[in-house]
């Protein structure tokens, strides 16, 4: 076929203890939009890193125009016409949006004529961007923006983008649509990963779909529904998660105008953050990543102080207690990052047990460990939320992701919180490990428990909240029912499409 | 006491020869933070350069030679610390801190031959028409070659830095390793590039310390100056032309008080010595009391040790 | 090509291990060097290593291993709980001649009284001294976020500049016609760190660092503060989420290890060096990082690296007299074993394995 612009064939990569890619094949033509469809750890990562020359192939061979193609490095790759634009973003936060472009690029123009194409590219793909500004002062969005137009300017013949929509608010998806969508009219393929589904749907005129490390499909998405091509990708019936009907008790957690200033400097400082949470009730809290979310979870966690009264726990002032008194009081906290932040990576699960357990498990006596008591609670939470694990005794970073969040939350969810609060809970999380991670947040709500639930995947938000607020800029919107809420609203919460619309005049 | 002693055209002049170790041993301490190592073996690297350089020096009778050999010695020694934490992931700090240990040690043993003998002479240069203006060109430009070589460097870390595209990718390494090698740079290498260089400077400015300013071999000669050398790239906030201003203030203080003790003042002469640390602290402080600015300049990846994973 | 992939967990072999296969490789380097300069390697070794325990005088040396040994466990048990937490003492040189100072100034003061109180007042102003001095990093670092390991290294410096000072000035020996150096303790009974065994070596320093490893031991592996201690240095972030205050622990470890490391300057001045002079000190405080970290900044780890460290001190003076194996070799053969003890150390967390050609 000579319209093929990428073709993989039996491309095999084992990583010790794991196939990450296992013969895999696929075709990509010119102007095609490509996904890749798969669950977290289906192997679409290492699969791309492969075609950007990040990884070597242990076998299969790929083509180009029907050329060997193979290559060494990104640099090779970039070469030959292949851009991509990082989930983690490949950012510096200090260095500005041009030499951060000048980074990507093979032979970048001097710094002047650089910025001038910069603003050029942007304005002709509605993409607003300033050239001189520091990529940390910049927001999620915007940081995509800079990846984007760093490959656009390379002239790609194939764009690789992955998971690029983690990031923005609905509306901001469109518009990223929109310029995909123009790129592929150009003739630029497109390779798409995401497991959102009904994005794929919408986008893409191809699929391949992985599991394991295996090619387990190919399809047009547009000929299939998002429940085929989700039973597709996970290989099972899923469970959704469900909830008895509940009573609303008392407001339990109160936030009175939280004013909080972001420890890093490049940050997101709270503005005015108010909600009050009633006993039983799930509050999912949205909005694109870097909007206050850590900041939120560290102000109710008592890593940062706030004013006294600012926060209240059942109708105490708590603003001004450390992480422990509130654990006494009643209020846990599960954060983002698993590995550094949730559990210490190369400590065991005992010792992880301990690390938030010691008040209301009664871990310790007169300052001493009971190590004793530590390990049936380690192991209690093993069992009760069937953590895949040879034993306590095992470092944390041994875990899988879904195994270790699976036990950070039972960590929590078994203490009998009054308040939980966890800031995204499944990210990174398989199918059915999130699923029992979200039934256990229902069930801890239907027993009396006040959740809030902080996270970027609107459709856990809505399948398990009661009421919806969004984070933008810092700013908590009111919060709405969640039942009946379109994704319209939901994107006007999370602050539309911020200044894309407006920077056309702008810039 | 006798203030007269101290004649302040000379106490100028010699403020630049005692800051050109600490100039030489900072710059490139800065090259290698900015690479985003902390290599805290600055001071063992001086001695190691200081020790090469005068042996060499005297074997050869020739200062350019020992200036040669120093560079080499200093960044012979810097590749030990740049295997252990680049390829075999120690840590960085016990790793700076095994560096000076191991070069305090080496350098007394190859210096043990040499102890008493002295340099041969390095001669300063005068400059035409600019040596003979008046005041000034006493100061500013009637010293050695080195000297002016080490402002020079400045100039060239500073235009690298900022306008090379060799400097953009050394500061994206020391920002963010991860994003820098997805896109395909390769750190490890960058990396000990950057800390051969800083081990080159330290061993030159240690060469600078035996061969022109004492100018003789003595053990643990250094005296600290590494450590100071550490200090002033904080104080620098990884600028380096700020590199410049903090080493001459520095040298400013060691000169102010070899010269008060020398006129006899009524100070007690330890209390003189221990001024440029104390000040060195004080400094150190006001710097670090400004949090944020102090946050910005430092690069991001400082002291983290980078193994790729995929 | 060779390729390290990092371990799902430590290995407990190797992290045990590894110091030995260090001390290996370094004796077998040592071997080299001395044989460059012109010794015999293997009897350069044997007297380093194996004649000050089992040739012939070793009834003589056995004794001065604990006494060489009990400094540098006192404080590199300090520096071990600072160093696991990520706080970086390295002045613990400065501690030690400020505890010596202010050990021996209290002593001094009441000479020549014969109370039993005064070796006790001593005890508390060494440990007041090196604690006051590690104070000034631990608070510049609460405070100001000023580097400590900076701070605390110039105030090695500023130390061994009052210890100039002091010894020829106030405390001088007021007897010493004009000589520098203050009295010697062993003419001053009360105050004088005396043997308590003499044949074995056991002072009360020694007895002091065998408590502290006992106690070190027992607040790392069953107290809430060391496991504190231990969270903070590997994850300073969930330290924090699990209610570590950070301030607290800097002061805390900061400051036990500035009080070990001037404790154990006392009961060196008062002791075996005999006199607050202006070279007593003879490294002790650095010498002790090697210790800390060849020990595995684990207590009985360092009790054991102690030893050989002195072993090491002890052997190289029988090397020095017997051989003329010069001092420096000795302190470049302590820095190598450093050096081979971080290579090593990459084996308990990563494995080695051989690849094809893998690009990243």
């Amino acid at each position: 076929m000579d319209t093929t612009l990428l073709a993989v064939e039996n491309l095999t990569k084992a990583y010790p203890g794991v196939v990450a890619n296992d013969s895999v094949s696929f075709t990509v033509r010119p102007g095609e939009v490509h996904a890749l469809l798969g669950e977290n750890g289906a192997g679409k990562s290492t699969l791309v890193k492969m075609i950007y020359g990040l990884v070597r192939p242990d076998s299969g061979v790929m083509r180009w125009n029907g050329q060997p193609y193979e290559p060494a490095t990104p640099h090779a790759a970039r070469r030959t016409g292949v851009a991509m634009v990082f989930q983690h973003f490949s950012l510096f936060e200090a260095l500005s949006v041009a030499e951060n472009v000048a980074l990507g690029m093979e032979d970048p123009p001097k710094m002047g004529e650089l910025s001038a194409r910069i603003l050029e590219v942007s304005d002709a793909y509605g993409l607003p961007l300033d050239p001189e500004r520091l990529v940390g002062e910049l927001s999620a969005g915007e940081r995509q923006r800079v990846e984007i137009i760093r490959c656009l300017l390379q002239d790609p013949k194939l764009l690789i983008m992955d998971e690029p929509t983690s990031v923005l608010t609905p509306q901001e998806v469109e518009i990223l649509f929109e310029t995909l969508r123009k790129l592929s009219a150009e003739g630029t393929a497109i390779l798409y990963i995401s497991h959102k589904l009904e994005e794929i749907r919408s986008l893409c005129d191809g699929a391949t779909i992985l599991r394991l490390g295996k090619v387990v499909g190919t399809c047009d998405p547009r000929e299939k529904t998002a429940r085929e091509l989700a039973e597709l990708m996970v290989g099972q019936t899923l469970h959704t998660p469900s909830r008895e009907s509940e009573a609303l008790g008392d407001v339990a957690l109160e936030l009175n105008s939280l004013n909080l200033k972001s420890a890093n400097p490049f940050g997101t400082s709270l503005k005015d953050v108010s909600l009050s949470v009633h006993a039983g009730e799930v509050v999912g809290i949205g909005g694109v990543a870097g909007n206050g979310q850590d900041e939120l979870l560290a102000a109710l966690s008592g890593e940062i102080l706030a004013a006294p009264d600012a926060i209240t726990l059942n109708r105490a002032a708590i603003g001004g207690l450390g992480p422990n008194q509130r654990r006494k009081l009643g209020l846990l906290t599960a954060p983002e990052e698993r590995l550094g932040h949730a559990a210490a990576p190369d400590m065991s699960l005992t010792e992880n047990a301990v690390l938030t357990g010691t008040i209301r498990e009664g871990l310790t006596q007169n300052g001493f460990v009971k190590w004793g008591a530590a390990r049936d609670f380690a192991n209690s939470i093993i069992e009760a939320f069937d953590v895949r694990t040879p034993g306590p005794e095992n470092a944390a970073r041994s875990l899988s992701g879904g195994n270790l969040q699976k036990f950070v939350i039972g960590r929590e969810v078994l203490q009998r919180p009054d308040v939980l609060v966890v800031n995204q809970p499944t990210w990174g999380v398989d199918a059915s490990a999130a699923a029992a991670i979200r039934q256990s947040l229902l069930d801890l709500a239907a027993k009396g428990a006040a959740v809030i639930c902080i996270s970027q995947d609107l459709d856990e938000l809505m399948e398990i909240s009661d009421r919806f607020a969004a984070l933008n800029e810092g700013r908590l919107t009111p919060p709405r029912p969640a039942k009946g809420l379109t994704v319209d609203e939901i994107g006007l919460m999370m602050g539309g499409a911020h200044d894309m619309e407006v920077s056309h005049v702008e810039a | 006491m006798d203030f007269s002693a101290i004649n302040p055209l000379v106490l100028l002049a010699s403020i630049m020869v005692a800051s050109t170790p600490i100039v030489l041993a900072a710059i490139g301490e800065l090259v290698v933070e900015k690479a985003g190592v902390l290599n805290l073996g600055v001071e063992g690297m001086m001695i190691t350069g200081a020790v090469c350089g005068f042996v060499a020096a005297v074997l050869s009778g020739s200062p350019t030679v020992g200036f040669i050999a120093a560079a080499i010695g200093g960044a012979l020694l810097s590749l030990l610390f740049g295997i252990l934490t680049q390829f075999l992931q120690s840590n960085q700090v016990a790793t700076g801190l095994a560096l000076t240990l191991f070069g305090l040690g080496l350098s007394a043993l190859v210096g043990q031959g040499y102890v008493g003998i002295k340099a041969p002479p390095t001669p300063d240069i005068h400059i035409p028409l600019l040596a003979d203006i008046p005041v000034i060109g006493r100061i500013v430009f009637q010293h050695d070659l080195m000297v002016y070589f080490s402002i020079a460097l400045i100039g060239v870390v500073w235009a690298v830095l900022k306008y090379s595209r060799i400097g953009l990718i050394l500061r994206a390494v020391g920002e963010n390793h991860d994003a820098a090698h997805a896109l395909g740079y390769k750190v490890v290498r960058i990396r000990l590039l950057a800390i051969m260089f800083g081990g080159a400077c330290a061993g030159l400015g240690g060469a600078y310390l035996s061969l022109i300013r004492v100018p003789q071999w003595t053990e643990g000669m250094t005296a600290g100056a590494g450590w100071i050398a550490l200090a002033i790239v904080v104080f620098a906030s990884w600028r380096p032309w700020r590199v410049l201003l903090g080493a001459y203030l520095f040298g400013g203080v060691t000169v102010l008080q070899l010269n008060l003790q020398a006129a006899g003042i009524a100070i007690p002469v330890e209390y003189l010595s221990m001024s440029p640390y104390l000040i060195t602290i004080l400094v150190l402080v006001i710097m670090s009391s400004n949090r944020n600015r102090a946050a910005l300049g430092a690069p991001a990846a400082l002291g983290r040790s980078f193994h790729a994973s995929s | 090509m060779l390729r390290l992939e990092k371990r799902p967990a430590p290995s407990r072999f190797w992290s045990a291990s590894a110091p030995i296969l260090a001390v290996v490789l370094t004796m077998i380097a040592g071997g080299i060097l001395f044989a460059f300069l012109g010794k015999n390697p293997v009897e350069a070794i044997r007297t380093i290593f194996w004649d000050p325990i089992f040739g012939e005088f070793a009834f003589y040396y056995r004794g001065q291993l604990l006494v060489k040994a009990a400094p540098l466990i006192l404080i590199a048990i300090g520096l071990s709980l600072g160093f696991r937490a990520g706080i970086w003492n390295i002045g613990a040189e400065g501690q030690y001649i400020m505890g010596a100072i202010f050990g021996a100034g209290a002593g001094l003061a009441f000479y020549p009284s014969d109370s039993f109180l005064i070796f006790p007042l001593m005890i508390v102003a060494g440990a007041f001294g090196g604690w006051i001095w590690a104070m000034i990093p631990a608070i510049l670092k609460t405070r100001f976020g000023t580097n400590e390991i900076l701070v605390s290294l110039m105030l090695v410096y500023v130390a061994e500049a009052i210890l100039a000072s002091m010894s020829s000035g106030l405390l001088r020996n007021p007897d010493g016609m004009g000589f520098p150096g203050s009295r010697n303790f062993k003419e001053f009974p009360a105050a004088h760190n005396d043997f308590i065994i003499e044949a074995a070596g056991i002072h009360w320093g020694v007895v002091f660092a065998f408590l502290a490893v006992i106690s070190t031991y027992v607040l790392l592996s069953r107290h809430l503060l060391g496991f504190q201690i231990r969270l903070t240095g590997e994850s300073p972030r969930a330290a924090r989420f699990a209610g570590v205050n950070p301030s607290l622990l800097i002061v805390f470890c900061l400051g036990l290890s500035g009080a070990l490391a001037g404790l154990a300057g006392l009961f060196e001045v008062s002791g075996p060096a005999g006199q607050i002079s202006i070279d007593f000190n003879s490294g002790y405080g650095f010498t002790a990082i090697i210790v800390a970290f060849l020990g595995r900044l684990n207590p009985i780890g360092i009790l054991l690296a102690g030893l050989l460290m002195a072993l090491t001190y002890i052997g190289g003076e029988a090397a020095q007299g017997n051989l003329g194996l010069p001092a420096a070799a000795i302190q470049l053969l302590q820095g190598m074993l450093l050096f081979f003890l971080l290579a090593v150390d990459v084996l308990s967390n990563f494995r080695i394995r051989r690849t094809k050609n893998e690009v990243a």
